[in-house]
């Protein structure tokens, strides 16, 4: 039987991704003519229960934007903060802030790798489904997950909304004997990470290349994270960058022709933020045994500028990321030293700052407003999914138009396929919805 | 509700307004997920699941809260499909911090946040699930503990009570033997009037307990509020300090002086 003609597919519910979306596609003979992910996530209006708190406390309520990437939301807000009030913090609690994040890298990864993305690689619904198949390989990554976690709940006293971190670093610096036993399970990790890389190169990855400019942050000497310079490579190799301060100038929502969607652009063009856009701008940068893995994995050798456009590749990358956070995570443990202070103090001060961090999904903006006294009069927040939105839209139209070019899918297919092209993006609806990326919710 | 249950119960998990981080706590129970999966069957799970079984469900789990007229409806339909309905988190049980927009003329802030507000749909307030449906047991905190979520779904199990304490994060300082940031440091501390369940992880860190939990069963604000001036926060600050991750939980508590207080 033919599935041409006209047709209309929705998927009401997206499964294995953070929050609440839906997708809508509309195809019109062997043409795909829409496509729309919507988001009927709730508002929770952040930016404005922002308005009229104290300072300090944005990097604990910003944190509840997100219960995957919690760490992701107090670093840019620490970070946003102190630039208003033209504080740097001291080395080590630069260092510690990385080692957190690593913990945060490295469960949300492990998360998305074992149990939202690889299911669909080898045909099951879910994590539980894939233990049935290969248990050892779902033991693994919940264990790595479990690393992860604990290195968390060891510098941040608890994995999901971590409450030790404040304005100027942190509350409490840990004792080395307290970081001690995490090495020992870090070491555990990395044997786990580079087998997650092994893992998943096996698995049968379709042809397809993202069309959008990448944007990560840059930071000279490391593989960005905690801190780093918006930095752009464009789909033509052009590779530019700028400063934080100036990001809402370069990122803007944009009326798009063909809908009432706005959607985020970087300079009036699509772009991506995530793991594809950091190894692009990254890669070269990575551990040498994140650069070996990356390379066994048929990923090309970062070392030598290798870019991946390939979406479904993504877990590939990811897992390379994993490795990565585990070895810094060894790094950074095995030169640590208590820091003088935990913490240095952040005195209010008139005016305005600006935050970027690199967020498991890709780079994270804040921006306040403060006035004299330290109240916050103004915020905005970027998170990466809704940056991504056009790309993945983009995405999708591409991948089901290559589906529909090259056979004759049911829409039960379709709609797998299209599902599967969203995981691909690691999308956090919960961070989306809260923000800007308001006309995906058409009612 | 009189729907027989199979040989292995059904559970399902629902979301409404929230962070997804209650929700996560059940995929962070590492060590027991795969057990759990082999004593329950994991029957609508959408984060964790593309498989969805249709209802009744023996056990649901809800996080969230509802901030719109469609999860005001849904909600009914979720209790109608749960034999024992549980919420999970302080946006289900309290209103979460998204309540903040309750104190607020949600009008300026669905302008502050959106372009096209008219493309928003939302109510004027985020209130808990038991403000809409009977709900057989709440578990708190922002986010919730993993050991508590782990103790209800055993409870639930062998057929018996949760053993959830109502007493406050003090109790819990004093089992882990941490010195009392109050009384050594003249730091601010909700632990006397908060639930306890956490581990006390704040104080343990050097800072007050911010009440993500939500108040305890004895609440005395009355007692709290001059020691929090005293250790210098004023009153906006106090009343902003009790009212972030619970709404207005703690002044709208049974307290033990019977009055009700304002901070």
């Amino acid at each position: 039987m033919t599935h041409r003609g006209s047709r209309v597919l929705r998927v009401g519910s997206l499964a294995r991704v953070e929050g609440e979306g839906a997708l809508l596609l509309r195809v019109s003979g062997d043409r795909v003519e829409e496509v729309r992910l919507r988001i009927y996530e709730p508002p929770r209006f952040f930016e404005a229960f922002l308005r009229g708190r104290a300072y300090t406390e944005p990097p604990d309520i910003t944190a509840r934007v997100c219960g995957i990437c919690p760490v992701a939301y107090q670093m840019s807000a620490c970070a946003a903060i102190e630039d208003a009030c033209g504080v740097t913090v001291d080395r080590p609690i630069q260092d510690l802030r990385r080692l957190l994040y690593c913990g945060e890298w490295i469960e949300s990864h492990a998360l998305h790798i074992y149990l939202l993305h690889a299911p669909d690689f080898l045909g099951c619904d879910s994590a539980i489904d894939l233990a049935r198949a290969e248990r050892a390989a779902v033991e693994r990554g919940l264990r790595l997950k479990q690393a992860g976690n604990a290195l968390l709940e060891v510098l941040g006293g608890r994995a999901i909304h971590p409450v030790n971190v404040r304005l100027g670093g942190f509350h409490r610096a840990p004792a080395p004997a307290e970081l001690r036993p995490l090495a020992e399970r870090l070491s555990r990790a990395a044997d786990d990470a580079r087998e997650t890389v092994r893992w998943a190169a096996g698995f049968d990855f379709p042809e397809a290349a993202v069309d959008a400019d990448l944007l990560a942050l840059g930071s000279p000497g490391t593989y960005a994270i905690e801190r780093g310079t918006p930095t752009v490579l464009r789909t033509d190799g052009a590779r530019t960058a700028f400063d934080t301060s100036v990001f809402l100038d370069h990122v803007r929502e944009e009326q798009v022709p063909h809908s009432t969607a706005l959607h985020s652009r970087l300079d009036g063009r699509r772009h991506l933020t995530g793991p594809l856009a950091r190894f692009a701008i990254s890669g070269s940068l990575l551990s040498p045994t994140a650069l070996e893995a990356a390379r066994e994995a048929g990923l090309g050798d970062p070392a030598a500028g290798a870019v991946c456009r390939n979406p479904y590749r993504s877990v590939l990358v990811r897992a390379v990321e994993v490795v990565y956070a585990v070895d810094e995570a060894l790094r950074l443990i095995a030169a640590y030293e208590p820091p003088p202070r935990p913490y240095v103090e952040v005195p209010p001060v008139a005016g305005g700052g600006h935050g970027a961090t690199e967020a498991p999904r890709g780079l994270l903006y804040h921006r306040y407003r403060l006035d004299g006294d330290g109240t916050v009069t103004d915020a905005r927040i970027v998170p990466p999914t809704a940056q991504n939105q056009g790309a993945v839209e983009n995405d999708l139209a591409r991948i089901a138009q290559a589906a529909l070019a090259g056979g004759d899918p049911s829409d039960e297919e379709l709609t797998r396929l299209c599902e599967r092209a969203i995981r691909n993006h690691d999308p956090c609806i919960s961070c989306s919805a809260h923000f800007l990326d308001l006309t995906v919710l058409r009612t | 509700m009189s729907t027989p249950s199979p040989a292995v119960p059904t559970l399902a998990v629902f979301k409404l307004a929230s962070c997804d981080g209650c929700q996560l706590t059940l995929l962070d129970c590492e060590d027991e997920f795969l057990a759990l999966a082999g004593r329950v069957r994991i029957a609508h799970f959408p984060e964790a699941s593309s498989s969805v079984d249709p209802g009744p469900y023996d056990l649901g789990l809800v996080e969230g809260s509802v901030t719109t007229p469609d999860d005001a409806r849904r909600i009914r339909e979720i209790r109608a499909q749960c034999r024992v309905l549980v919420t999970i988190g302080a946006c289900a049980t309290a209103g979460g911090i998204q309540a903040l927009r309750n104190f607020a003329d949600v009008e300026e802030f669905r302008r502050t946040v959106y372009a096209r507000p008219d493309y928003i749909e939302t109510l004027a307030t985020s209130t808990p699930v038991s403000a809409h449906v009977d709900v057989d047991f709440e578990l708190r905190g922002c986010p919730i503990d993993r050991g508590q979520l782990l103790e209800v779904l055993t409870a639930f199990l062998a057929g018996r009570k949760p053993d959830v304490p109502n007493h406050s994060v003090c109790f819990e300082c004093k089992r882990r033997g941490t010195v009392c940031v109050t009384v050594a440091h003249g730091t601010p501390c909700l632990g006397p009037v908060t639930h306890a369940g956490c581990g006390a992880i704040c104080p343990a860190y050097g800072r007050g307990c911010y009440g993500c939990f939500g108040p305890s069963g004895s609440v005395n604000l009355p007692a709290l509020i001059p020691l929090l001036h005293r250790d210098g926060l004023d009153d906006p600050a106090t009343e902003r300090f009790l009212r972030t991750f619970n709404a207005a939980a703690f002044d709208t508590c049974d307290n033990e002086s019977g009055k009700e207080v304002r901070p």
